[in-house]
């Protein structure tokens, strides 16, 4: 049972989330607008107290570890990483201008807080596997959050990971999986069709969670629950997400993978988030 | 039969070297682990599963994610070495290499053994001619080429010591040394294997002996030869190059690759930019590998201690 007040605070963090991602994409004009904002409850999740770190010292030893395999949802991580203090707010404007220390991609070299770098889908997966094979081997407790796309599925490196993780029974590893459906140039089931997801990583040896509304803090929370308790096996928790969730606009765009964000875009969105924020406070949600 | 044993075990010896060197690693630091991409039989090193196993792993024959986990745990501070033949430690995994490792700045010793025709009778599929030239622009990523055991051995220890991505192409048998035991070796610094002042053959891996005999028959003809084994091919060693053209004035390389993108190159792009001298690169010439021994791809190719006597009279000739 997750505290009421959790609850809300996470629900802001994820909204605030979305608008500073939005507010860094906006800057620049255009970036990774959907899949950054499918994650967005998620990392409001991790960071809102799930994952053991320290903001003030980004490379604490013991720290858990988070590797964003789909690399292109940085500016959603980057939002996350200044609300939390890793860096000031101010730095979120330099997102993709040229010199800048938050680029498209996440790279553990230029961002205080990013331990992986990725950007070629399919490695970050490996990557993970590594980080936490390493704690296994050293007999640390600590997790490694992996958040691997559904478009990213279809990289036949995700598959040789899978069967990795299964096979060494890398259950410090949880596999995050942003089920929101869409690709670059359309849907997952018209452009090579991934069946149902939790039944390919059951068959490959995970424990694999539905989580139905990806978007909701609460299920989210309550499945990375029960991946930690799971002893024997890796967990794959699918998030059934919306591509763009949380702005009508971008849920309504057939694509919206990497699309435009105009001044005027941002602060609609900024106001609907606002409005919603504030329904949900006046209901007590 | 010993006579036979005698050589099967001499056969070996490049391959037993890579696994004693890389025990010596293991024993010294217990983070340094072996990832190995189903060769072990292949390569002979079940002794280090049998005596590390807790720091020898089989992934499976999944060199891609290999490739991924060794950089993970690498980030989290183990030092892995990892292993599949040379074709697969190279351009099947080339994007991997490139970002999960070197962009990645992680720190992972790529071994691909049986570079050109060490590959002999697994053929054109197993035969890597192009390695170097697919990873000779990685920036940040040190490339070496040994076929003699003491280099293996010191090589071993001292990557396991240098933080940073490595590749490294050998046969697995089939060597004669060119070095000393107890020989001192830098990275990045060429070994000046003979003094010469009329040409230099700068070469590396396979090739080294081939080098050291041309120069014998070049010495008979009355041309005096400097052999330099250019063991590191990136970071190239700009200074020693420079220096061998303007003590000899005339330079050959000679490799156990394709002429492209390798060794010759990498000398060319130093001496065209600092030191322009007649240079002749020998090296396969930009065709497939296939199948055959060691003898016949090397006259196929023409890389054999012939090709590089004929080249380095051309040379000479040319000489203003």
């Amino acid at each position: 049972m997750i505290e009421p007040d959790k609850l809300k605070e996470w629900k802001s963090f994820a909204a605030e989330i979305r608008k500073k991602l939005l507010e860094a994409i906006a800057s620049k004009g255009v970036g990774h607008v959907g899949g950054s904002l499918s994650i967005a409850d998620t990392l409001a999740v991790l960071y809102g107290g799930v994952m053991n770190i320290d903001p003030q010292n980004p490379n604490w030893e013991d720290r858990d570890y988070i590797v964003i395999s789909k690399g292109h949802s940085g500016p959603a991580m980057y939002a996350a990483l200044a609300l939390k203090g890793y860096f000031p707010m101010e730095m979120l404007k330099t997102l993709n201008r040229n010199g800048t220390m938050l680029p498209s991609h996440t790279d553990r070299k230029k961002t205080p807080g990013v331990d992986m770098t990725t950007g070629s889908l399919g490695q970050g997966i490996s990557l993970a596997a590594g980080l936490a094979f390493a704690d296994k081997l050293n007999g640390k407790n600590r997790y490694t959050y992996a958040i691997v796309g559904d478009g990213e599925l279809d990289e036949g490196q995700v598959w040789e990971a899978a069967l990795f993780i299964a096979h060494r029974k890398l259950n410090n590893l949880i596999l995050l999986i942003d089920a929101n459906g869409k690709q670059l140039d359309g849907t997952t089931r018209e452009i090579c069709c991934l069946g149902e997801i939790e039944k390919k990583f059951e068959a490959f040896g995970f424990h694999a969670i539905r989580v139905a509304d990806g978007n909701d803090v609460e299920q989210v929370a309550d499945a990375i629950g029960q991946a930690k308790s799971e002893q024997k096996k890796p967990s794959a928790v699918v998030l059934h997400t919306v591509k763009g969730a949380g702005v009508s606009h971008y849920e309504a765009m057939a694509n919206c993978h990497s699309c435009g964000v105009s001044a005027q875009e941002l602060e609609d969105a900024c106001r609907e988030l606002d409005s919603l924020r504030a329904a949900d406070n006046r209901e007590g949600r | 039969m010993q006579d036979q044993a005698e050589t099967k075990k001499k056969e070996n010896i490049m391959r037993e070297a890579f696994a004693e060197g890389l025990m010596e690693a293991m024993k010294r630091n217990r983070d340094v682990v072996y990832l190995e991409a189903d060769l072990a039989g292949a390569l002979g090193t079940g002794n280090v599963f049998k005596r590390y196993p807790e720091q020898s792993f089989n992934v499976g024959i999944m060199e891609a994610n290999m490739m991924g986990v060794a950089a993970g745990m690498s980030v989290n501070g183990k030092i892995p070495f990892i292993h599949s033949f040379g074709a697969f430690a190279s351009r099947r995994i080339a994007d991997q290499l490139y970002l999960s490792g070197c962009y990645n700045g992680a720190n992972v010793k790529v071994m691909g053994s049986d570079p050109g025709v060490a590959a002999e009778t697994n053929g054109g599929t197993h035969m890597p001619l192009e390695d170097m030239g697919v990873l000779r622009s990685f920036p940040g990523l040190t490339i070496l080429d040994i076929a003699d055991t003491n280099l293996m051995l010191s090589a071993v220890g001292k990557m396991a010591e240098t933080y940073g991505m490595f590749y490294v192409r050998f046969p697995r048998k089939g060597v004669i040394n060119y070095y000393e035991e107890g020989t001192k070796f830098e990275f990045g610094k060429g070994m000046i294997l003979r003094e010469g002042t009329d040409i230099s053959i700068i070469a590396c891996g396979l090739e080294v002996q081939e080098a050291l005999k041309a120069a014998g028959e070049l010495e008979r003809k009355g041309v005096s030869v400097q052999v330099v084994d250019m063991f590191t091919v990136k970071p190239i060693d700009r200074d020693l190059v420079i220096e061998c053209a303007e003590k000899t004035g005339a330079v050959v390389t000679a490799e156990n690759h394709n002429r492209i993108g390798g060794l010759g190159s990498a000398v060319a792009e130093v001496l065209v930019e600092s030191c322009p001298v007649p240079m002749q690169r020998i090296g396969s010439p930009d065709v497939f590998g296939e199948v055959g021994d060691r003898n016949f791809l090397m006259k196929k190719f023409g890389i054999t201690a012939g090709d590089i006597v004929e080249a380095a009279l051309k040379m000479v000739s040319r000489k203003v």
